[in-house]
């Protein structure tokens, strides 16, 4: 059903962007001839651009809240699509069969650019799913996740470049080192919730940022740290095509570990504590959960994967320097949980896999391509607010009255 | 069993409790009534540790728990129903049970009590896989008075179990509160805004009013008294 003040209002939307871009997609006024020329076909086409798009848009948004409707007024939950692939043992049996074999033979297809992506994307996976335990399960919003990032790839940079230790033995260190700044971190903000936690979490981000820059004597500031060895394999020498492939392995088999852990965790007491946390602060302690405790071990065994993966970083990169840790990397890592889905494991995998790998296959139209992101995003967040997947905990099946 | 003497909370600088003196006894039900405001629900959360008292003494099975943190006290044996419910409404009713043992590690009692629980609460048990926030508000009264009791309390502190509830339901809910009193002997710490309900359930009430303990007696006598009638009672 069309209405006539749905047309009057994409209308007036119409009429005021053609207002608005008046100046630049109008007038052009060449000074050499000394004439302005007027483009009024731009014009023209701006209208009837804007009319339909803000035409389509509301069309999508009645149709989605009146969808909603429908849902509220049967009581029943829409489960999505995705959703009902994943309840589906005949379905998803085989689509992991499929997704394990095409992930082995990954390297072998593609060129070793392409797995070098994949890795990228890979540790991004293991970000988001460390960052879904403080942000997806806590509820805790975490805006300075990438320092324990920091933390884990300086720590394998020094440790080497002082005493020489290997890739293996940093990993677990950087863990370590990870779980110790997550508990820095936690005991200043324990007291903290929803916007003054993600400022002084940013805050936090931001100072171990501005101390690898300027700190010349222990991090080398600007200029990083160079040639950091790649990850050894009883000290067998790899040629750079091998060693990517045996990082691309190595990445699948920790992310594997990683999606094990954190599945283990979520339905674990101390899983169910942190969701508990994140929906009534009064009644977890009327319940006797410690909320001290159960909020360091979210923020500690968050940063535990963004050490390791800290240290994965230096080790592909072979160079790490403070750029690579800004507050624009903590946003991506937090978009990956917020788009994917918070609190759901899949769906933290798969929008990981789309925030990374889209903006590297949208190079082809370059210069748009953030601006594609950008819309991306915004259109998710309108249509789609909990995210691809959204947990599972969160709908259930409506079985009627059991006599 | 449990001895309050001369508790005085405070808000910042307001002065929420002044010198309140309560004793509890072992078996019995016992109510807190009071306008609003008058500091009932401050008491409860003294004691239960999430607003500690800044003087007195708390003693629970002669233990000074005033300084103890919340977590602590729960697992001697103090459960709060905050007022409000506050349920999980994510979590499907199961695990709000579940979170409500906590702190214990029996698993086969824990799964003898749940069983006791769909006993009392049938409603519960058919609803057991949905999130607590589709729960109608009698129902989650329910699932909060049940979440404490999966923590085995030796007290059961209630906040205004009847808060925005049908009549009937109340009723129902009151119902339940004297069954468990009898049937495990678990004492129960009761404030109520409803001070005629309240009176009729329990065996002995205080009376508040800013923050003081104004009157305790049995509730026989207070039900009857004049003071009683006139600012609860509407009589």
């Amino acid at each position: 059903m069309i209405k006539f003040s749905e047309i009057k209002k994409s209308f007036l939307v119409s009429l005021w962007f053609m207002f608005l871009t008046f100046p630049i997609m109008v007038i052009r006024v060449n000074p050499i001839e000394k004439t302005v020329q007027w483009r009024w076909r731009n014009m023209m086409i701006i209208g009837i651009g804007s009319f339909l798009l803000s035409f389509v848009w509301r069309f999508m948004l009645e149709r989605k809240e009146s969808g909603q409707k429908k849902a509220d007024v049967f009581g029943i939950h829409k489960i999505s699509f995705i959703q009902r692939i994943l309840q589906e043992p005949k379905i998803y049996i085989p689509l992991l069969i499929v997704t394990g074999v095409f992930a082995i033979v990954f390297p072998f297809i593609f060129s070793a650019y392409q797995t070098n992506i994949m890795i990228t994307a890979l540790m991004y996976v293991m970000l988001g799913l460390g960052l879904n335990i403080v942000v997806g399960l806590a509820g805790l919003l975490d805006l300075g996740y990438v320092a324990f990032y920091a933390v884990g790839a300086y720590s394998y940079a020094l440790l080497n470049y002082h005493f020489g230790l290997g890739f293996w033995t940093v990993l677990p260190i950087g863990a370590v080192l990870g779980v110790i700044f997550g508990i820095l971190l936690g005991f200043p903000v324990l007291r903290l919730r929803g916007d003054y936690l993600a400022i002084v979490t940013l805050g936090f981000g931001e100072i171990i940022r501005l101390i690898l820059e300027n700190w010349n004597e222990f991090s080398f500031g600007p200029s990083g740290i160079a040639n950091i060895p790649r990850p050894g394999f009883f000290g067998i020498e790899f040629s750079l095509q091998s060693a990517t492939n045996y990082i691309y392995y190595m990445m699948i088999g920790l992310t594997l570990f990683t999606i094990f852990v954190v599945n283990r965790l979520q339905n674990s007491r101390i899983g169910r504590a942190w969701m508990a946390l994140r929906e009534d602060e009064v009644a977890c302690q009327a319940m006797g959960i410690d909320k001290t405790k159960t909020k360091l071990t979210a923020f500690a065994l968050g940063a535990t994967w963004a050490g390791m993966v800290g240290v994965i970083f230096a080790a592909k990169t072979t160079f790490i320097n403070p750029a690579s840790f800004t507050f624009l990397e903590s946003a991506m890592i937090l978009s990956i949980v917020v788009i994917g889905g918070m609190g759901s494991i899949i769906g933290v995998v798969i929008g990981a896999l789309i925030l990374i790998l889209l903006p590297e296959y949208l190079r082809a139209f370059s210069d748009y391509r953030m601006m594609l992101f950008g819309a991306i995003l915004v259109i998710m967040m309108v249509f789609r607010p909990q995210g691809i997947i959204s947990n599972v905990r969160r709908t259930y099946k409506f079985q009627g009255k059991q006599q | 069993m449990l001895k309050l003497k001369n508790i005085n909370t405070f808000y910042g600088n307001i002065h929420a409790l002044k010198d309140v003196d309560i004793e509890v006894t072992e078996g019995e039900i016992i109510t807190l009534i009071g306008a609003n405001g008058a500091g009932k629900t401050t008491t409860l959360m003294s004691i239960s540790g999430i607003v500690p008292p800044r003087s007195g003494e708390i003693l629970f099975m002669d233990k000074a728990i005033n300084h103890f943190r919340p977590d602590t006290i729960v697992a001697l044996g103090i459960c709060q129903v905050p007022e409000g419910r506050h349920i999980f409404p994510y979590l499907t009713v199961m695990e709000n049970l579940d979170m409500g043992a906590f702190l214990r590690t029996d698993k086969d009692n824990i799964k003898k009590d749940l069983e006791h629980i769909f006993d009392l609460f049938p409603i519960l048990a058919q609803r057991r896989h949905q999130p607590g926030g589709t729960l109608s508000g009698g129902e989650q009264q329910m699932l909060a008075i049940s979440r404490a009791l999966m923590a085995r309390p030796k007290l059961l502190l209630l906040d205004e179990p009847s808060l925005g509830l049908a009549p009937l339901v109340v009723r129902q809910i009151f119902e339940i509160i004297e069954k468990i009193n009898n049937e495990s002997n678990t004492t129960i710490f009761l404030v109520e805004q409803n001070a005629n309900l309240a009176l009729k359930t329990a065996h002995r009430g205080y009376v508040m009013e800013n923050g003081r303990i104004m009157l305790t007696d049995a509730t026989e006598n207070l039900l009857l008294d004049e003071n009683v009638k006139k600012a609860y009672l509407g009589m």
